[in-house]
């Protein structure tokens, strides 16, 4: 019964061979891959919106547990709900919330839709390119903790913000960037429109007064945009002027402020060459890259947004032995808490009381989970798994791990090596030739004419700092950004293109980049000459009482009729219990192997990876357990090596488990059991060897590599804090589209060269002809316009013609196509 | 030609004031979200408000 390759009907992953699980959707049995999506495709469909699979356009995230409904239990109590959210008329309340999972638009209409069919639900508003929800709601007829969990059955977890105001400010920056962009665009159609009887009446004569009202006019139209539209670059040049170092910004400002002065002043005297269509469409090309650019990473968030993400907003502080609900800030070292099972912590502790297993995988990349008992260091943002723990609180907020991890971003952030240095490097290369050619124009007019000299200068940067500027680097940059996006990755900072295009060596973090972060059963070794399946069906059964990630390993592998009975979890050991009358035991070999004294654990089975099944008579069967490997590694990795790219993985997990990944996936260099402190370190010692090195990774632990790397990728269905250090997320969550987006990053360099050698051609060979009469005037703007649409047209090709090199392999689900 | 006197200025005009509607409409926040409201010939008619309360559970079975 195997149906593996087929893909799950709801996250569109290949269903794991000897998988059998199906979710009931409109009277039909539809394959999926884990009980998580079953659950949430079967609570789709049994409210009636099944729709959502007919029109999405990307596959679900994958539902990785089932949905805990204690989660929200915080979110019930009405004092608690009324701190956390604001007060709207007539008594009804809003919070905003950061959905976890929003993959297309079609995630937005079924968050919408599942959260209205909740009676007393006033308004919601889902925005799919924020992630981002504003409910409204009536508390006297729902509670919050309601809306929450139908949004976490639907499979898009929700994160509810305390603030608001570093939203509000997003949605502001974004709307007078708008503002500003619709300046620039229109008044380029009306230059432009201006501008083509001034082209065409050089030819074919024009009445000197019509010909001084457009000009005129142009003016008029231009000074809005050159002043509004263009003020964030001169801002922007002013401030790094300052900083006493040179940013992109100071060639623009200089670019747009020489051409737009040097045409006022000739369309006031009514004599020389104006340029303003030059000018706005330089504004109009360059505020819509910055646009582009900012969207895409307001989407990836702010550090603020990722904390809220990661540690939890309420916390059940226990006073006198009564718990109570508080919010996690109110918090102080020496409280105590009682932190259930599934619960995130929400201070660093030391535990008092109870024997638990703490999932710290965002902190250390860690896959298995932690025994922790009486006397353990616990830390904020981690996961309880195990039994409820009592927890002294020894550090809260900032003076947390988690908090220190954030404090060490933000310094990488401010120091902002990477973003400057590419920007230098452009604006230098900019500058510098075309000042060296201005120089050597006026030089000669010197010699020449000295009384031309100025005008012949100014006509020399006026018609090269806007032509090789405005249309070589920002259409290539905009074109390829676009074309990143259709293929499901996101540019956040366009400096990385030209950092990627350079790229030598690759970074790689483990868990969750080159693995799917999710233990699977990967081998099954028969010991007693059962059947496969009857084993499986066993562990299965056993394995469905406990809530170890382990158990949900086996959970996904297989199913079975049979029930346990009397089941004891013993920590840090197994599970033992009775299924079919057979008493059995589950867990580290030594431990299955106890229920019959005498019998020896076969050889080669080590206590981390191997899961035996015991019975009285012996052992039954060994599972190996791993991380999976993703399906499209070592085939990225090979794209990668072609290209020229080295890989390196930089772990925080236990050596074996790393090597047995670096094996699979090609990759010869490797190091584990690193800090996050350490894989920045071994990061800064391939930069000082020259490498200009990419770092891919998606948790909290590779945050501050990510900073530092040159170029910095993040996973998409990674951790918030990882994606707002990077450059370029991969919305998919799937590697397929790394390689092709290097090989997309050189071509993006290429063209911005061959784009800029060519404006500096045209320019060098058409200016001095044309200043020497040579040409007439119709000509010479027949020509420039041409040489305008060449560059143009040359940056679009980027947005055609995909060469992937390993072709279109992403496995986006079609299901309803399918059946 | 005197009629381009008219024309480019009447022009101008307009533009203004399509440019004031465009910055009335970004501000009253309809190009915030350009994705979703495609969505929305989707959503059915709102539910009737009377039978709801005691049975939202039976709703989400």
């Amino acid at each position: 019964m195997t149906r593996g390759g087929l893909p799950c009907f709801h996250c569109g992953e290949a269903i794991p061979p000897g998988t059998v699980i199906h979710a009931r959707i409109h009277e039909r049995e539809e394959a999926v891959c884990c009980h998580g999506c079953k659950a949430v495709a079967e609570f789709i469909s049994g409210a009636g919106l099944e729709d959502y699979y007919t029109y999405r356009d990307a596959a679900a995230a994958r539902a990785d547990e089932a949905p805990r409904p204690d989660r929200w239990a915080a979110y019930d109590r009405p004092e608690l709900v009324e701190r956390l959210t604001r007060a709207e008329a007539a008594g009804a309340r809003s919070i905003t919330v950061l959905l976890e999972g929003m993959r297309c638009s079609a995630c937005s209409w079924l968050a919408d839709k599942a959260v209205r069919q909740q009676g007393g639900v006033l308004d919601v508003s889902v925005n799919p390119a924020t992630a981002r929800a504003r409910l409204v709601w009536d508390p006297g007829r729902v509670r919050l903790g309601d809306l929450l969990r139908v949004l976490e059955h639907v499979g898009l977890r929700p994160h509810p913000l305390a603030g608001e105001s570093a939203e509000q400010l997003a949605i502001l920056e974004r709307r007078t960037a708008l503002k500003r962009l619709a300046v620039a665009g229109f008044g380029m159609m009306q230059v432009m429109m201006f501008a083509v009887p001034l082209y065409v009446g050089a030819y074919s004569g024009m009445e000197p007064d019509i010909r001084e009202l457009l000009r005129l006019v142009s003016m008029l139209v231009s000074v809005p945009v050159a002043l509004y539209a263009g003020w964030p670059f001169y801002v922007g040049a002013w401030q790094s002027l300052r900083a006493r170092s040179i940013s992109m910004d100071v060639p623009v400002s200089l670019g747009i402020v020489l051409a737009f002065s040097a045409s006022v002043w000739n369309a006031l005297r009514g004599r020389g060459q104006v340029y303003f269509d030059s000018v706005t469409m330089f504004v109009f090309f360059l505020s819509l890259g910055r646009y582009v650019e900012m969207i895409a990473r307001h989407r990836a968030g702010s550090v603020a947004d990722a904390l809220a993400r990661l540690a939890p907003v309420t916390a059940r502080r226990l006073r006198a032995g009564v718990a109570e609900d508080v919010q996690a800030i109110e918090l102080q070292s020496g409280d105590e808490l009682l932190v259930r099972t599934g619960e995130v912590f929400a201070a660093d502790g030391t535990v008092l009381e109870g024997e638990g297993r703490v999932d710290e995988s965002m902190l250390t990349g860690e896959a298995t989970a932690i025994a922790k008992a009486a006397g353990a260091a616990v830390h904020a943002g981690t996961h309880n798994l195990g039994a409820p723990l009592r927890v002294r609180v020894t550090a809260v907020a900032d003076r947390t791990v988690l908090g220190g991890i954030v404090a060490l971003l933000e310094r990488a952030q401010s120091e902002r090596p990477r973003l400057a240095k590419a920007a230098d490097r452009a604006a230098a290369w900019f500058l510098s030739r075309i000042l060296f050619g201005a120089a050597a124009v006026f030089a000669v007019w010197c010699f020449v004419d000295p009384s031309r000299a100025f005008s012949a200068t100014l006509a020399v940067l006026v018609v090269t700092c806007p032509c090789a500027l405005s249309l070589a680097t920002p259409a290539a940059i905009a074109a390829a950004t676009a074309a990143l996006a259709r293929r499901g990755v996101l540019v956040a900072h366009s400096d990385a293109l030209e950092a990627l295009s350079k790229a030598t060596h690759v970074l790689w973090d483990k868990t969750g980049t080159l693995t799917r972060g999710l233990v699977r059963v990967e081998e099954v070794r028969m010991l007693a000459g059962r059947p496969a399946a009857e084993c499986v069906g066993l562990a299965v059964a056993l394995e469905r009482m406990s809530e170890h990630p382990i158990a949900k390993a086996f959970l996904a592998s297989g199913t079975t009729a049979e029930t346990a009975s009397d089941v004891q979890v013993l920590a840090g050991r197994g599970l033992e219990g009775v299924v079919g009358g057979r008493r059995l035991r589950i867990g580290s070999p030594a431990f299955a192997a106890g229920l019959s004294p005498g019998s020896a654990v076969p050889a080669g089975l080590d206590g981390e990876s191997w899961v035996c099944l015991g019975a009285v008579e012996g052992l039954l069967a060994a599972f190996r357990l791993t991380d999976e490997l993703r399906a499209e590694a070592p085939g990225c990795v090979g794209e990668l090596a072609r290209l020229g790219l080295s890989s390196e993985i930089a772990s925080g997990d236990e050596a074996a488990a790393v090597a047995r990944i670096a094996e699979r996936s090609g990759i010869a260099q490797f190091a584990a059991r690193l800090r996050p402190e350490e894989k920045l370190a071994r990061l800064k010692a391939l930069q000082a060897s020259g490498a200009v090195v990419v770092a891919v990774g998606d948790g909290i632990n590779d945050a501050p590599l990510l900073r530092g790397a040159d170029v910095a990728v993040a996973m998409g269905r990674g951790s918030a804090l990882a994606q707002t250090s990077a450059d370029l997320i991969l919305v998919r969550d799937s590697l397929d589209e790394l390689p092709g987006t290097v090989a997309l990053a050189r071509r993006t360099q290429r063209v911005v060269r061959q784009n800029l050698t060519w404006s500096v051609l045209y320019n060098l060979a058409a200016l001095p002809i044309a200043a020497l009469d040579l040409v007439p005037p119709w000509l010479a703007a027949i020509g420039m316009s041409l040489s305008s649409v060449a560059v143009v047209a040359n940056a679009m090709r980027l947005s055609h013609s995909p060469d992937d090199p390993r072709g279109r392999t992403w496995t986006t689900a079609r299901p309803l196509e399918a059946a | 030609m005197g009629i381009v006197y008219l024309l480019i200025p009447l022009g101008l005009v307009l533009v203004g004031i399509g440019l004031w509607g465009f910055f009335w409409a970004v501000g009253n926040g309809q190009f915030d979200d350009l994705d979703s409201p495609g969505w929305s010939i989707l959503k059915d008619d709102e539910p009737p408000p009377a039978p709801q309360g005691e049975d939202e559970a039976q709703e989400r079975k």
